[in-house]
């Protein structure tokens, strides 16, 4: 280990501007970065939500139709409109920077971005297309 | 020594998290959230949703997605709070609550999916 630096006991203060709280709200780009941040709350909203179907599922077939019931309550209708938007704006977000964060290579050409892009949204829809067949049964 | 930060591991996480939702989730509560309520898609019966849940596959795909998911959302909320809210005082307990809470959710998830066999 080495020795820790000596500190003069007259540090000066560091410059450093206060920024608001409120920061987010003045330019529009700012907002749209906190509604993306803010998407996390809904993903793990979507995880609560499906942790209850479960274990409805599981104690029977009376407490999977309570579930249902509750799922049509107009809060709970509401809420999980406005989460599935946000789920949709959570998943955009994430494919249009997968380009930027996934370097392909084959072969010595790298694999274009837009290929990156396309091949998330494809798979996406092939995904869902699939979801859908299995709870709604083939 | 060379000190191991558990930063990387945790990005990697809330990156195969955010793919794995961004890729199931949004189908998953169109039906179960909206489509099923509103009436516009009938439910799957008892029998099928509990057949779909004892699958092994599905079991193990559904646990990907707690257990990435949760660790996506810890992640990002536990970064929020500190660089969008500012509040840099309480980091240790911020950071406890959110991956204690990925953990939590995630342990309960494998309870229930074990029970569902």
């Amino acid at each position: 280990m080495p020795e820790m630096p000596l500190y003069t006991d007259y540090h000066p203060r560091w410059l450093r501007r206060r920024v608001s709280t409120y920061w987010w709200l003045g330019k529009r780009s700012y907002f749209a970065f906190v509604l993306r941040e803010g998407s996390c709350m809904f993903v793990a909203w979507f995880v609560v939500y499906l942790l209850m179907l479960m274990r409805a599922v599981l104690q029977g077939e009376a407490r999977y139709q309570q579930f249902l019931a509750l799922s049509s309550r107009p809060w709970m209708l509401a809420l999980n409109i406005v989460s599935f938007l946000f789920l949709v704006y959570h998943a955009v977000t994430f494919f249009d920077a997968a380009p930027r964060a996934l370097v392909v290579h084959v072969g010595k050409t790298r694999v274009p971005g837009s290929f990156i892009g396309a091949g998330h949204y494809a798979a996406w829809l092939a995904v869902s297309a699939f979801m859908f067949w299995l709870v709604l049964g083939a | 020594m060379i000190k191991q930060h558990p930063e990387p591991l945790l990005w990697m996480l809330f990156s195969a998290g955010g793919v794995m939702s961004g890729m199931l989730m949004p189908a998953l509560l169109f039906l179960f959230g909206v489509a099923f309520p509103l009436g516009w898609l009938t439910p799957p019966t008892y029998e099928h949703v509990r057949a779909l849940l004892a699958n092994p596959l599905i079991a193990v795909t559904l646990f990907g997605l707690v257990f990435l998911s949760l660790f996506h959302w810890a992640h990002r909320f536990r970064h929020t709070l500190y660089d969008g809210l500012q509040i840099k005082h309480l980091e240790e307990v911020i950071a406890t609550l959110c991956y204690g809470g990925a953990i939590v959710g995630s342990a309960v998830a494998a309870y229930l999916l074990w029970q569902a066999r």
